[in-house]
């Protein structure tokens, strides 16, 4: 138990993030100009949709990711709850924002996307309509968060409200699949996922990993300033603030 | 025993939301006002008012439950009984559990009798108007249980209200859709299906599980 201490101490912490963070950030510069130079020059146009079909590769790994996101709050908020690890709530917080930002992503991507392909911007399907709902529930918790002052409370009741939310994104899914399946058939969206070429999988690949990176860097940035902010009183805050310090004035 | 601390729970609930009547009278106002402005809107459009009119009433419930349901902690938080409800021997969600089924009294009941008056108003047919009645009185305790979570998360907040509708508002989707799609299935000449059944399988989900987070966002907001 010692070790594992040592192991979430928030200077430790600190000092993985910083060792990670140039790593994170020069994959997720080569990953995703490298899949969105594959993606837009390197693929041939697709059969139907001819160059649209390339809005694929921003798309789908914000989509991927705005899910994923919110995954990882929810695991940070158990580990939270149960354990009260503090470093999981600042991964849970640095989270929050990154994945809002993924899902206005997929959603405005998805609307780009949409105007050439179905010939509308936005249509109420099951799918759209939970991606916003997913949406409406990272701005709850990010209000939540900013409408409570004192820290630890913040923490606790956001932890709690991800949790609940994770439990209700199935049945959101569910209720409005049934209440679109009641009110329309599927008009304009028989788009059944296609079985997808190899040559246009491995940028999309590509492009999902340098999202992914991306995320990274942003957190391991946030997650420092947020420990930096949360830790000031301690010693090895002030060394690293006054060293930078000393290496400004140098 | 635990009974009779039940119920003198609901019995002082009761008699406080008596003393306190703007807590109830004003979110009935609220209701029929939103409501009776729609056939305004509407240009008492006949078609129109009978195709929209049960989920106008739905929604107008369903607002003004949330807007009462802040006062549901408000004044015990303030006065310190809150933490006397947390500290005391008693099971924490059961005594959470009476505080709802008082205010469940106190202004569900309210509702429930008033939407279909409104629905008469609206002059939708005696079939749509039990349907309405037999779906709210499912879906609002769902909606209070998830509301009073949401209260429970937002106590003593400066915010408040509007706070607590936009933490509530996710969570209230799956109870909402199927409550208007069973009226409105009714109401375009169908039975009342499957729908119903979905929100009485939610109400039990939540009505287990819902209680005991409502205590654990308490002692979250108490500290």
């Amino acid at each position: 138990m010692n070790r594992f201490n040592q192991l979430i101490s928030p200077r430790f912490v600190y000092r993985c993030l910083n060792r990670l963070l140039p790593w994170c950030l020069s994959f997720s510069v080569i990953l995703l100009l490298l899949g969105m130079g594959l993606g837009l020059f390197g693929v041939p146009p697709d059969a139907q949709q001819g160059d649209g079909f390339r809005m694929i590769y921003i798309h789908v790994p914000a989509a991927f990711l705005s899910l994923g996101i919110y995954s990882i709050i929810f695991c940070c908020s158990v580990i939270y709850l149960v354990w009260s690890l503090k470093i999981a709530d600042i991964c849970a917080k640095a989270s929050a924002s990154v994945g809002a930002l993924y899902t206005l992503i997929a959603l405005i991507s998805g609307a780009l996307w949409g105007k050439p392909m179905w010939g509308t911007w936005w249509i109420w399907d099951a799918r759209l309509t939970s991606e916003l709902v997913l949406l409406f529930l990272y701005w709850s918790y990010l209000g939540l968060r900013l409408s409570i002052r004192e820290e630890k409370r913040a923490a606790k009741a956001a932890a709690l409200l991800a949790i609940v939310g994770m439990i209700d994104i199935p049945l959101i899914h569910f209720s409005v699949e049934w209440w679109t399946t009641l009110h329309q058939g599927a008009t304009l969206l028989k788009f059944s996922k296609p079985s997808i070429a190899t040559e246009m999988l491995i940028p999309l690949l590509i492009m999902l990993a340098g999202f992914s990176f991306f995320y990274g860097t942003i957190l391991c940035i946030r997650m420092r300033s947020e420990l930096l902010k949360r830790e000031w009183r301690s010693l090895w805050v002030s060394e690293i603030v006054l060293n930078i310090q000393l290496n400004t004035k140098a | 025993m635990i009974l009779n601390v039940l119920y003198s729970v609901v019995c002082r609930d009761i008699t406080l939301y008596c003393q306190r009547r703007g807590e109830w009278v004003v979110p009935l106002l609220f209701c029929v006002m939103m409501v009776t402005l729609f056939p305004v809107i509407l240009r008492s459009d006949a078609i129109l008012i009978a195709k929209w009119g049960p989920a106008i009433i739905w929604l107008a419930v369903v607002l003004s439950l949330i807007w009462s349901l802040e006062a549901v902690f408000r004044l015990d938080y303030q006065e310190g009984i809150l933490a006397q409800f947390v500290m005391s021997p008693y099971p924490l969600p059961l005594l959470m559990v009476a505080k709802l089924v008082a205010h469940g009294i106190v202004i569900g009941l309210p509702l429930l009798i008033l939407a279909p008056l409104l629905g008469f108003l609206l002059q939708l047919s005696p079939a749509v108007l039990s349907a309405l009645g037999l779906t709210l009185l499912v879906g609002i305790p769902s909606l209070m249980l998830v509301g009073a979570l949401g209260a429970a998360l937002t106590l003593g907040l400066s915010q408040g209200g509007v706070l607590l509708a936009v933490v509530v508002f996710p969570w209230m989707i799956p109870v909402v859709l199927f409550g208007i799609q069973a009226v409105m299935s009714v109401a375009n000449g169908g039975a009342l299906g499957a729908e119903i059944l979905l929100l009485l399988a939610m109400l039990i989900v939540l009505l287990v599980t819902v209680p005991k987070a409502i205590a654990t966002a308490l002692k979250i907001s108490l500290g």
